[in-house]
């Protein structure tokens, strides 16, 4: 079963493949190019909501290095958190606000699996 | 009555002086509420507002007047105190109750002399300007710094704690420094002979003259430096300026102007309340005399000037009965203690006394007649004894079987004093006053946080000495009231490390998505929990971490088994046991590092790092690596790093027995065993200690009869040398205890403590931990030894592991859907190789050329 974590919009945009189910790792992430973008993947087989699949930004806005896919993902006060690999600050997988300093944000893109394929859109 | 009719205010208080005492004393006057009652105005003869006498002596050393200042420029503007500086107040017109000051009257309803106290100088013939200076304030220490600007020589007139301070000044201004003491000791009133000498050798080591039983009988120009003083025995020192400090006096001149009743050796005469003999005036600090004594300590001045703000307010307020001038100090770098009865003058008085005439440091215990209770102390050199001293002494807690104990060197184990201990009056935080019980009562009004307690009581937050007390006496109190102190790992375990282990282990779990499920809370874990049992779960059953179920636990270095670097590259170090390596294998690494344009740097663990690496090609590097026969180095992991060697007994005509091998020996046994955190060793080959063994978690040094083991040592930010655990020991026997060392300290640590705070830790200390490993008390001897051998025997490099399997390489891609390299990274050569470049340089750099793919 796919569920998709973004159903109201999923309707309104176009997706378009990015990479193949089976290049996700299982509760952590990889990463992706989109045209100049670098999109970090994070796959979560089974939460609460199911499984889910979240795509953020990969930039870490503090360090400006590019590694926000190689963070541990985890689960702070009910809401799902990737923390930044190097000065590790947390941030929200659903929207990428960041929970310790608000005026760093990652960009997210609605994302979702579409059978064998992880297919992105615009957001 | 109104003293002003503009305000509302009903009394006004006039404070004469601003110095520490006076300022303190302003300070709680506003925190408890005065500037409602009273109009209040502070008169100062500086020009500067109150500063930190007890650090005079920075001045010199960088610090300036404004950093020395006690409050901010605008504290009593803000609260409506007005401040008077520069202005001499010239006499107390009592009948008027009016003060006169240079700029006219001022009336007051109360009046608090803070004055303080002036220098004493003898009366020596030929002292006068630069022969004739002191040392107390702002002014004076400019006079100083004047008077140094061609001078070569210092000399201070007085051994005491003021007079080394000075000496500590002269030095810092670059002369040459000497100190003349009229006793046949330093600091006569806190130390007795010993510790006297022991003060007088380190100072002296230190560059400083010393010249003690000598009166200066004349001061007369000199031949060599400006001037010369004669001594009473016949000898004399040149010297280019002399600083007086021999001594402070009362500075009671306005009360004795005024009538006031003043002591026979000076003073204001003052009662249980702070009133001298007019009751609408009070003094406090240096310049009042209580029952015939003045207090020369700024901590004394506090409580007085504490103790009168809540009068003054009518609060309830502590009658004054005396003050403890026990004080600790740092003269010229030297740590000095002097507690109570320092010399035992009272009558059965006992002592016990270290003398460490190698180190210079002396420790005196006195203790009351009966061997029951400590009633002074005296300490030059280390003052780390003190705090748990003065505990003794204050609180009349009953002595430890063994007293001596309380002096000796503390790697023989010694009783520190617990929180239970302590009795409720017993003062915790000096600066601010909090006593044991004051903690209970927040306690007791439901404070279960730390940061809360430290808001609400102030506890801790002056000069922090007292912080490892106060958290100790906390959660002391909270565990006995039932409170549980929160020690969870995070929101999803309510369990310590210690207590993940043993459910792991008891339960043979395996995986963390069965322990969340059993013993924690909620769903997924964090970036705290997650490592902290993945390091767990390997030191218990080292699986590969980068099984599919443990490698989402691992810290990105564990995960990636490589170091990342600021511009998320990677750094790899491969093992290279007791820093032994053939010149293949150093072949290998040189042509790898230069096929892969790696940045190559030495270690300090005998290893080579190779710097700069990007995801994807970590996998080809380590394909290279281990067809060369390298194996990981765990460098990225909290695991045994490395054994560093020295040659030992095969070359070094010194050595003793084969460190390296030995070293081999150890790094292939323990590699690969993860713990609470990173472990380093050391073997050296005999006891010039090349390998630097003592500064390692393990230490190992050869003699001529086998192995001595050091445990619990580190460098990094707190060095700590490694303690002597075991001598003598043949080569099982020496495993065998590194076996139980280890496995206890990975089953009983705290996450990310290191063997050295861990040992710190350890109730009992040295002692206890070597009645588990070596004499077995616990009886869990056998299963440590057995699961380390588990460990032992499951090894295999992670990278081959990782390497043979498609899966497991998946992650180490830069994009999983391209081939191309992050086309962010780029390097720039600096001494002939790359460096990341730094953003100012990144424009200069044409893109394609430059970017690895």
């Amino acid at each position: 079963m796919t569920q998709l974590n973004i159903d109201n919009t999923a309707r309104a945009i176009s997706w378009r493949p990015l990479c193949e189910r089976r290049d996700l790792v299982a509760n952590s992430g990889v990463v992706a190019w989109l045209d100049e973008a670098q999109v970090a993947l994070f796959h979560l087989p089974s939460t609460e909501q199911g499984e889910q699949i979240f795509a953020l930004e990969n930039r870490d806005p503090k360090s400006g290095a590019n590694v926000i896919g190689r963070g541990i993902v985890g689960n702070l006060k009910g809401e799902l958190v990737i923390a930044s690999p190097l000065y590790k600050q947390h941030f929200r997988l659903k929207d990428g606000s960041c929970l310790e300093y608000p005026e760093q944000r990652l960009r997210a893109w609605p994302v979702r699996l579409n059978g064998d394929l992880v297919e992105i859109a615009e957001a | 009555m109104k003293a002003d009719i503009s305000s509302i205010k009903s009394e006004t208080l006039v404070i004469i002086g601003n110095g520490m005492v006076g300022h303190h004393c302003v300070e709680q006057l506003i925190e408890r509420g005065a500037m409602a009652h009273y109009d209040i105005h502070v008169y100062g003869e500086e020009r500067q507002r109150a500063y930190d006498r007890v650090h005079l002596s920075e001045y010199f050393g960088g610090r300036d007047a404004e950093s020395l200042a006690l409050c901010e420029a605008d504290l009593y503007g803000t609260h409506g105190v007005h401040l008077h500086l520069g202005v001499q107040v010239l006499d107390i017109d009592r009948d008027n109750q009016e003060i006169v000051t240079s700029a006219g009257r001022q009336r007051y309803d109360r009046l608090v002399l803070a004055t303080g106290s002036f220098p004493f100088v003898p009366p020596i013939p030929g002292a006068e300007g630069n022969s004739r200076l002191v040392y107390r304030t702002l002014d004076d220490l400019d006079a100083i710094r004047d008077a140094s600007a061609k001078a070569r020589r210092g000399v201070v007139v007085g051994g005491g704690l003021l007079g080394l301070e000075a000496a500590n000044a002269l030095k810092s201004l670059g002369l040459e420094a000497h100190v003349v003491e009229f006793a046949p000791r330093l600091m006569p009133v806190q130390l007795d002979d010993l510790g006297g000498a022991a003060l007088k050798a380190r100072i002296e080591a230190l560059g400083v003259g010393v010249h003690l039983s000598r009166a200066t009988s004349e001061i007369v120009p000199g031949e060599e430096y400006a001037y010369r003083m004669n001594f009473n025995d016949g000898e004399y020192l040149e010297t280019d300026l002399i600083v007086f400090s021999a001594g402070i006096r009362p500075q009671d001149a306005l009360a004795r102007s005024a009538s006031l009743e003043v002591g026979e050796r000076g003073g204001v005469i003052i009662d249980d309340d702070f009133r001298s003999s007019d009751p609408t005036i009070y003094a406090i600090g240096e310049c009042a005399s209580w029952n015939g004594s003045c207090f020369g300590l700024v901590a004394p001045g506090y409580s007085m000037a504490r103790n009168l703000a809540s009068q003054l307010v009518g609060e309830q307020h502590e009658a004054f009965s005396g003050a403890d001038m026990s004080t600790k100090l740092k003269l010229l770098g030297v740590d000095v203690g002097s507690i109570g009865d320092a010399h035992a003058a009272t009558p059965g008085a006992k002592s016990y006394r270290y003398i460490d005439e190698a180190n210079n440091s002396y420790r005196r215990l006195v203790v009351s007649a009966d061997n029951s209770t400590v009633i002074g102390a005296v300490l030059v050199g280390d003052n780390s004894y003190y705090d748990t001293l003065l505990q003794y002494a204050q609180n009349g807690i009953k002595l430890p079987a063994d007293p001596s104990s309380l002096i000796l060197p503390l790697s023989e184990g010694a009783p520190t004093l617990g929180a239970d201990a302590l009795p409720d009056t017993a003062t915790l935080c000096s600066c601010h006053n909090v006593s044991k019980g004051a903690v209970c009562c927040a306690v007791d009004a439901g404070c279960t946080d730390l940061g809360e307690l430290k808001a609400q009581t102030k506890a801790g937050t002056g000069c922090g000495g007292c912080a490892a007390l106060v958290k100790q006496v906390f959660e002391h109190e909270l565990s006995a009231r039932g409170v549980e102190v929160d020690k969870s790992l995070c929101e999803h375990f309510a369990h310590t490390r210690q207590e993940l282990y043993d459910i792991v282990r008891v339960n043979s779990i395996t995986r963390f998505d069965e322990l969340l499920a059993k013993h924690g809370r909620g769903h997924i874990g964090c970036d705290i929990c997650k490592p902290a049992v993945g390091s767990i779960l390997a030191s218990c059953w080292n699986q590969p971490i980068t099984d599919p179920t443990l490698v989402p636990l691992q810290d990105t270095n564990d995960t990636f088994m490589a170091n990342m670097q600021k511009n998320g590259t990677y750094s790899i170090v491969p093992r290279i046991a007791g820093g032994e390596i053939t010149p293949e294998k150093l072949i290998t690494l040189g042509a790898v590092a230069k096929k892969y344009d790696l940045y190559t740097k030495i270690t300090g663990g005998q290893r080579i790092d190779l710097f700069g690496a990007q995801l994807h090609q970590l996998p080809d590097i380590w394909g290279e690596l281990i067809e060369a026969g390298f194996e990981t180095g765990h460098a990225y992991g909290k695991s045994l790093r490395t054994v560093k060697s020295c040659v030992g007994s095969t070359w070094c005509r010194y050595g003793v027995q084969d460190s390296v091998g030995m070293a081999i020996r150890l790094e292939d046994r323990y590699k690969g065993l993860r713990a609470p955190h990173k472990i380093k060793f050391g073997v050296s080959g005999c006891t010039r200690e090349c390998a630097e063994a003592q500064s390692k978690d393990i230490g190992v040094i050869a003699t001529e009869n086998g192995w001595n083991l050091y445990v619990s040592g580190n460098g990094g930010m707190r060095p700590r040398h490694a303690e002597l655990f075991a001598t003598d020991l043949d080569d099982a026997t020496l495993i065998r205890y590194i076996d139980r060392f280890l496995m206890f300290y990975v089953r009983t640590a705290d996450k990310l403590q290191r063997t050295s705070v861990w040992r710190e830790s350890l109730e009992g200390g040295l002692d206890y931990l070597k009645e588990v490993i070596i004499d077995d008390s616990l009886g869990l001897a056998d299963e440590l030894e057995a699961q380390m051998q588990l460990v032992v025997d499951r090894y295999e490099c992670e990278w081959a592991n990782a390497i043979a399997d498609p899966e497991k390489l998946k992650r180490f891609r830069t994009f999983v859907n391209d081939q191309r390299g992050d086309p962010d990274i780029h390097f720039v050569k600096e001494r002939g190789q790359p460096r990341p470049a730094r953003a100012s340089e990144l424009h200069l750099i044409p893109v394609t050329q430059e970017a690895l793919s």
